[in-house]
């Protein structure tokens, strides 16, 4: 199956350097969680990779980071608990559930 | 049901940080990192001074780790086994990640979202000639183009040709004319 690589519009490949890396605040978060557990011996870079293939392997598609937060919810093993927190904070006061 | 992303990320990182597995300041940290310092000037430098310095090029191209350090280095994850390949008039590399986005953080920082994309992931493989050329590289008939596969073992750098008409230019003025884009192999360097 192909898919057309855009050459125009928002998704094109960006010729220059200067393009932004996160698209969201959470991306560079869920990003920096990954890079600041390796560095502090979580687990193996190898152990992550192989986690965000198989999550970037699942059908349909999704944002990048998006697979990237569940590889390391993966790996982490802490795929519930974070369901159950974030249960939690949608129920937070109004004026604390807006969206960043 | 599955919360946003952005909402399980603010949950994820307050379980850890409660845990004491995650600091908020040392994330911080690792992203303006990423942000500022770690990026493709890194790769620039370590291409112009291949392009000054032959014995340098040498040394690249046979083990590229120490070399790289030699230069300049980012550190971190991502960047154990980095394999330099070097552009010549008859074949042109270009580097891709079929199964995630597998790139050499230490000289290129983190990759840009067209090469995380499944388009550019499965379509560079199979027609590489006319994915380069929707990037605006249009290489000669005859130019040979070999895909490198990256992977957690390898990770590509591609050793743009130096354009001619650049032979008086210093090697600092080289490096500003280096793009992150042609050490992936989607594009070539030009004279300014």
């Amino acid at each position: 199956m192909s898919v057309d690589l855009a050459v125009d519009g928002p998704t094109a490949p960006p010729r220059s350097n200067g393009e932004l890396l996160f698209a969201a605040p959470w991306e560079s978060r869920a990003f920096g969680m990954a890079v600041a557990l390796h560095e502090a011996g979580a687990f193996a870079w190898p152990r992550f990779q192989q986690a965000l293939v198989a999550r970037i392997a699942a059908p349909g598609e999704r944002p990048y980071y998006e697979d990237w937060l569940g590889a390391l919810e993966d790996v982490l093993d802490l795929g519930a608990e974070v369901a159950a927190r974030a249960e939690t904070l949608t129920h937070r006061p109004t004026g604390h559930d807006h969206p960043h | 049901m599955t919360h946003d992303p952005a909402l399980r990320t603010e949950a994820l990182e307050q379980l850890l940080t409660e845990r004491g597995l995650v600091v908020p300041e040392v994330v911080d940290g690792f992203v303006a990192k990423y942000e500022r310092e770690v990026g493709p000037m890194i790769g620039a430098r370590v291409v112009a001074r291949a392009w000054t310095d032959p014995a340098y090029r040498a040394r690249l191209l046979a083990d590229a780790v120490p070399a790289i350090q030699e230069v300049a280095w980012g550190g971190g994850a991502n960047g154990e086994h980095i394999v330099v390949v070097e552009n010549t008039a008859d074949t042109h590399h270009v580097v891709v990640c079929t199964l995630c986005s597998c790139y050499p953080w230490p000289v290129l920082g983190l990759p840009p979202s067209w090469y995380k994309d499944p388009a550019y992931r499965s379509r560079v493989v199979r027609e590489p000639r006319t994915v380069l050329a929707e990037m605006g590289l249009d290489l000669v008939e005859g130019v040979r183009i070999v895909v490198h596969d990256s992977s957690a073992e390898v990770r590509w750098l591609v050793l743009p040709q130096r354009p001619p008409g650049t032979e008086d230019l210093s090697e600092e003025e080289l490096a500003s004319l280096v793009t992150r884009d042609a050490m992936v192999g989607v594009a070539v360097v030009s004279a300014p």
